[in-house]
């Protein structure tokens, strides 16, 4: 079982990253660009061990480690059948 | 007084702290180490600058899950003091015990040089050696020292004066509209904010280095001016106030 975790800048918060990545874009001709927002994305593997529920698991680390909910906003999509996708 | 300095792995102004603390200051100053759940009594702790765990993940968000942090949390519940500086304010800041964030500075460009702050306010226990308007030179170092809150938060600390140091001009003046303060404001922090303390006024951090700018041996250098150097007046202004305390508590055990 794979857990896929995305984080990005919450709404309204600075991301001078985005910014700066939105501006080469512009540089290189990509006009159409209107806005960048970077954030991280995470791959879990996790063992058929996993206590309770896997949904409320990875919540549960998002919300504890991997997401600073003050800048931050998460979500997950969890693949049961297909570990090796996306790696 | 006694004064706790905490090594994560990745810190590295550390040792700069504990020289400040002992030498400059002559106080007595332990080292107390993350894996460590004991405070060995000390009536402030220093969380100091440096990239605890390499800034994996997000700067401070590891360090907050070291053993000795929860034994600092207990320490700030029951009313002890505690000082984040730089990469110590962002673990502050990830433990809760602060309120906001510090993300990339908007430059995203790595800082280090000596910038002015105005000090906002001085019934505190953390900056009350000056008056409120006081500009103080003390250098920054950082590449994640952008401080964000929401505008509720910002606005509530505003009005309980819980923003301690502002970036400000050499003359101690802050531009009218956010965009035009690029010239001073080192990081892109809102409201020029340089340091803040929480609301039961006991825990306090910010981004600027007072032991960098608090060794008069380094005044050629840092400051031209005779006088005592601005960093140190944040270890004096703790110093005052436990003493100050401890006096209060004596005069009220002889009532």
């Amino acid at each position: 079982m794979i857990a896929r975790v995305f984080i990005t800048p919450k709404k309204g918060v600075l991301d001078p990253q985005g910014r700066a990545i939105s501006s080469s874009l512009h540089a290189l001709g990509f006009g159409e660009v209107e806005d960048v927002r970077m954030g991280k994305y995470l791959e879990i593997r996790l063992g058929s061990s996993s206590e309770g529920d896997p949904a409320m698991r990875v919540r549960a680390m998002c919300e504890r480690l991997l997401a600073n909910g003050v800048i931050e906003d998460f979500r997950f999509e969890i693949d049961q059948e297909n570990p090796g996708r996306g790696a | 007084m006694k004064w706790g300095v905490v090594t994560f792995p990745g810190s590295n102004d550390d040792h700069g702290t504990l020289h400040v603390l002992r030498h400059v200051l002559g106080h007595e100053a332990v080292s107390l180490w993350h894996k460590s759940r004991d405070l060995q009594g000390v009536e402030c702790v220093v969380l100091p600058g440096g990239f605890s765990y390499g800034d994996y993940l997000r700067c401070g968000a590891i360090a907050r899950f070291s053993p000795l942090m929860a034994a600092i949390a207990d320490h700030a519940a029951q009313g002890g003091l505690v000082l984040g500086i730089c990469n110590g304010f962002q673990v502050l800041c990830e433990a809760g015990l602060l309120p906001g964030a510090l993300v990339r500075n908007r430059s995203l460009s790595f800082i280090c040089r000596e910038v002015s702050l105005r000090v906002e306010s001085v019934a505190n226990p953390f900056v009350n050696m000056a008056l409120v308007g006081d500009v103080w030179r003390i250098p920054v170092k950082h590449g994640e020292g952008c401080y964000i809150a929401d505008e509720a938060t910002l606005d509530q600390m505003e009005r309980d004066g819980q923003i301690l140091l502002r970036y400000c001009r050499a003359d101690g003046t802050r531009a009218r509209d956010p965009q035009e303060s690029g010239d001073y404001n080192c990081n892109g922090s809102l409201r020029d904010v340089a340091g803040v303390m929480n609301a039961t006024r006991n825990v306090f951090g910010m981004m600027p280095h007072p032991e960098h700018g608090a060794d008069p041996a380094l005044r050629d250098v840092c400051w031209p001016d005779a006088g005592v150097p601005d960093g140190l007046r944040i270890f004096q202004s703790i110093a005052g106030w436990i003493a100050d305390r401890g006096q209060r508590s004596a005069v009220d055990s002889m009532r």
